[in-house]
């Protein structure tokens, strides 16, 4: 069974987000979804300043296996990316909720992360997968 | 319920994931394929490819039986341990399966051909023998692993004696042995030196044992993927099947035209092809980030084709492909990705060799 951090939010697309507490979210992906990609190959991040909707594709997680995109958890602004996994995809394989996390936003409206799952939930939605 | 060899214990103990490959219940991974290419390329890995399908052709007739069969002519073959590679067309010229086919003697051979193509190779092959003094065997009996990598010959001491090693270092490239009860031959598909051990089954896990302490790693069909890329090495079902021939899949130096008069299943197919020019199986390399993947239109000069095979190269750090384009190709092909199109070199396809780069890039 896969590691699912209780302290973080998920989507059930497979998102992890952390709340900072000041109007700003880190996003990556889960170990779960890192496992179903396998080894990471490209990153492809969005810019920061960025705007996006919930559900926006804005990256591309490139495997060996398949290019997947990955979906803005809520609306915001790109405020950050992981410039380290320009060098170091298998970061996102390796430290999935830490080193290798994809990118920062500002929250437009903090009261959407309640919509998302948590770690009950999303646990029980990949065991449906 | 699917298939497993005699090593499914080992590979799950080992950390493999599991995956359903045509049937059989085989190791993709055991964590992380990159890593494993890198230690085909660099050191040697080790892969069970015991779910291929192992058949002895015996009898007073098995030679012509063969050169009737095959697109390559086994008559070539003349010292006891030789092999080629060939073709096994249908009577269009499509691919039933590429195989290794080894000789013993005039009257015994041994080929290794697919798993995902076993039931139509075993049928076509009974078909095909009606008219011949051949036996056909399948040898269940055995399990094969392969040791691939520039250390493989030195990790191969650990499952033979001394002089067994010594003649085992002497054969040359697509030649096979028996040293007690491992028949080693000198091939693969990864683009490295290395061997492919055939061993009776009740001993195939204690060779894969004896193999990884002497530090070969364990390896995954992941790997086994990337790393025949690479190597420009068709794969059966996915770069070549019953509706494309050898000479549309880079494979037109394993179809031995000569003697004339030998008369090979799809031989005449495959003359009108030649007066037609066919399509060419060509090699892509694409420097922009991104992954090159099967199925991908490729626009080249004088018309469209299509990736047949694309990954990630770990080696050379960029994606590469094999495609299936008209035979005007010029240098460069344009790949339509994710509703871009983007410019891609094209090459032979062939990109490592004995951890090499064959490519600029």
């Amino acid at each position: 069974m896969s590691l699912i951090p209780a302290e973080l939010k998920y989507a059930s697309t497979h998102e992890w987000v952390r709340n900072e507490g000041d109007g700003t979210i880190t996003v990556g992906i889960t170990e779960h979804a890192q496992d179903l990609l396998g080894d990471m190959v490209f990153v492809e991040l969005p810019e920061e300043g960025d705007t996006v909707a919930a559900g926006d594709d804005c990256t591309v997680a490139e495997s060996v296996k398949a290019a997947s995109d990955i979906y803005a958890p809520v609306a915001g602004e790109i405020i950050a990316v992981n410039e380290e996994l320009e060098d170091s995809p298998e970061l996102v394989n390796s430290d999935p909720y830490g080193d290798g996390w994809l990118f920062k936003m500002k929250v437009d409206d903090a009261t959407e992360l309640e919509g998302l799952l948590d770690a009950d939930g999303y646990r029980e939605s990949i065991s449906e997968d | 319920m699917a298939q497993r060899t005699a090593l499914y214990d080992a590979h799950v103990t080992a950390g493999a994931k599991i995956v359903d490959f045509h049937g059989w219940d085989m190791p993709i991974n055991y964590g992380s394929q990159i890593e494993e290419h890198h230690a085909v390329r660099q050191s040697a890995g080790i892969f069970d490819v015991s779910h291929m399908t192992i058949v002895d052709i015996t009898g007073a007739e098995a030679k012509p039986y063969l050169r009737r069969l095959l697109a390559n002519d086994v008559a070539k073959l003349t010292v006891p341990g030789k092999a080629i590679y060939s073709a096994m067309l249908n009577e269009e010229g499509g691919i039933i399966d590429d195989l290794i086919v080894y000789y013993f003697n005039d009257k015994s051979y041994r080929a290794i051909v697919n798993s995902a193509t076993r039931e139509r190779d075993l049928e076509w092959l009974a078909k095909q023998s009606a008219e011949f003094d051949v036996q056909i065997t399948e040898r269940t009996e055995f399990g094969i692993i392969a040791l691939q990598g520039p250390n493989s010959a030195d990790i191969l001491k650990s499952l033979l004696t001394p002089e067994q090693h010594a003649q085992a270092l002497e054969m040359k490239p697509f030649f096979g042995a028996q040293f007690d009860e491992v028949f080693v031959a000198t091939t693969g598909y990864t683009g490295e030196a290395g061997y492919e051990l055939i061993i009776p089954v009740e001993q195939v896990v204690a060779a894969w044992n004896t193999l990884l302490e002497a530090g070969a790693k364990p390896c995954g069909l992941g790997a086994r993927d990337t790393l025949r890329l690479e190597a420009g090495l068709n794969l059966y079902g996915q770069d070549m099947d019953e509706s494309v021939s050898p000479l549309a899949s880079n494979m037109a130096w394993s179809v031995a035209f000569e003697p004339a008069d030998r008369a090979f299943v799809g031989r005449e197919a495959l003359e009108a092809e030649k007066a037609a020019g066919p399509l060419k199986l060509v090699g892509l390399v694409m420097t922009e980030k991104g992954v090159l993947r099967p199925g991908l239109k490729v626009i080249v000069d004088g018309g469209e084709g299509v990736i047949t095979s694309g990954s990630f190269s770990p080696t050379l750090g960029v994606s590469i492909a094999m495609a299936r384009v008209p035979a005007t190709v010029g240098d460069t092909a344009q790949v339509e990705m994710r509703k871009k199109l983007v410019t891609v070199k094209v090459t032979k396809p062939g990109f490592v060799r004995h951890g090499k780069a064959l490519v600029e890039l």
